[in-house]
């Protein structure tokens, strides 16, 4: 299976994000301006501070090129994969419910943080087991999720609810300590933390490539 | 014409900017300053001033966590 990368003027962790697709499955890099995907099986849209981050985070790179063919393979049930400000992007695309705001504290953060995988039955974490802890780090200003208390009770009643902050790790003041979610159909995932970040114990934890694992199983042929 | 938009965290939610301006007056000697809520302003000159609200709605504000207010000279 192959993975397409986005790389917006001013992301900065797609090349850590191939390096980590790359260790599961091919991989390549896709222009903004580009309105082609290449036919890629999966996408991820990553960290990184997209057009500057001007207005609000994620604002106007929800706009550019790619991002109309990122929404159409979301729509076709392609797997679509959000990491930071990739999650704030797909948020202001309306690709996933609710929004990212500056952290409680008002500093950034940057730590290794645990987060527990809640539903594992998604292309996104089924290489987890429900309860496993992931050790992967944040690093971020606007990573405060939100949503309105009518929105969380349909996210968590419809499982879409795939990675919380572990008791005591929440670093952002995120409502009800929501790391990550998806949108309802499962295809479309969003996630503060960064587990690109985390594919070798070189660095300390390789928790994150669960994650790309999971993706990369989902999409294997059978 | 020219557009002023003004955009504010909705009310409800958590503002630290506001907080971190509210607990720094009292440090400067303004004392009895509370509910500080910190937004931004968008001003542009418009041909259609109908199509304001859609540009908020669309791109100048995030209508799930802030509200605006478009004023027209």
């Amino acid at each position: 299976m192959r993975f397409g990368v986005v790389r917006f003027p001013g992301s900065c962790d797609e090349t850590d994000a191939l390096l980590a697709c790359k260790r599961y499955g091919d991989a390549e890099l896709l222009w903004h301006g580009d309105s082609d995907l290449w036919g890629v099986d999966a996408v991820v849209v990553p960290g990184g501070f997209s057009y500057g981050d001007y207005l609000r985070v994620g604002a106007i790179a929800r706009f550019s090129p790619v991002m109309d063919a990122v929404a159409e393979h979301a729509r076709a049930g392609g797997i679509v994969f959000g990491i930071c400000n990739g999650f704030q992007v797909l948020c202001e695309a309306g690709l996933l419910p609710g929004a990212l705001l500056p952290n409680a504290g008002l500093r950034f953060v940057c730590r290794q943080v645990d987060v527990e995988v809640v539903n594992a039955d998604t292309p996104f974490t089924r290489a987890c087991e429900p309860g496993d802890i992931l050790s992967i780090p944040v690093k971020h200003t606007t990573g405060r999720y939100y949503a309105p208390e009518e929105d969380l009770r349909d996210l968590d009643a419809h499982g879409q609810i795939l990675l919380r902050y572990r008791e005591g790790h929440n670093p952002n003041g995120s409502v009800a300590d929501i790391a990550g979610v998806s949108n309802r159909e499962r295809n479309v995932m969003g996630l503060m933390p960064h587990p690109e970040h985390a594919v070798d114990p070189l660095t300390g934890s390789a928790d994150g490539g669960r994650l790309f694992e999971s993706m990369a199983t989902a999409l294997a042929p059978a | 014409m020219r557009a002023r938009v003004l955009i504010r965290p909705k009310q409800g939610i958590l503002d630290p900017q506001g907080q971190a301006v509210e607990r720094a007056l009292p440090a400067l000697g303004f004392e009895g300053a509370s509910e500080v809520r910190v937004g931004r302003m968008v001003e542009l000159e418009v041909e259609d001033a109908s199509r304001l609200d859609e540009m908020c709605e669309r791109l100048l504000a995030n209508p799930l966590i802030e509200d605006y207010e478009v004023t027209v000279e």
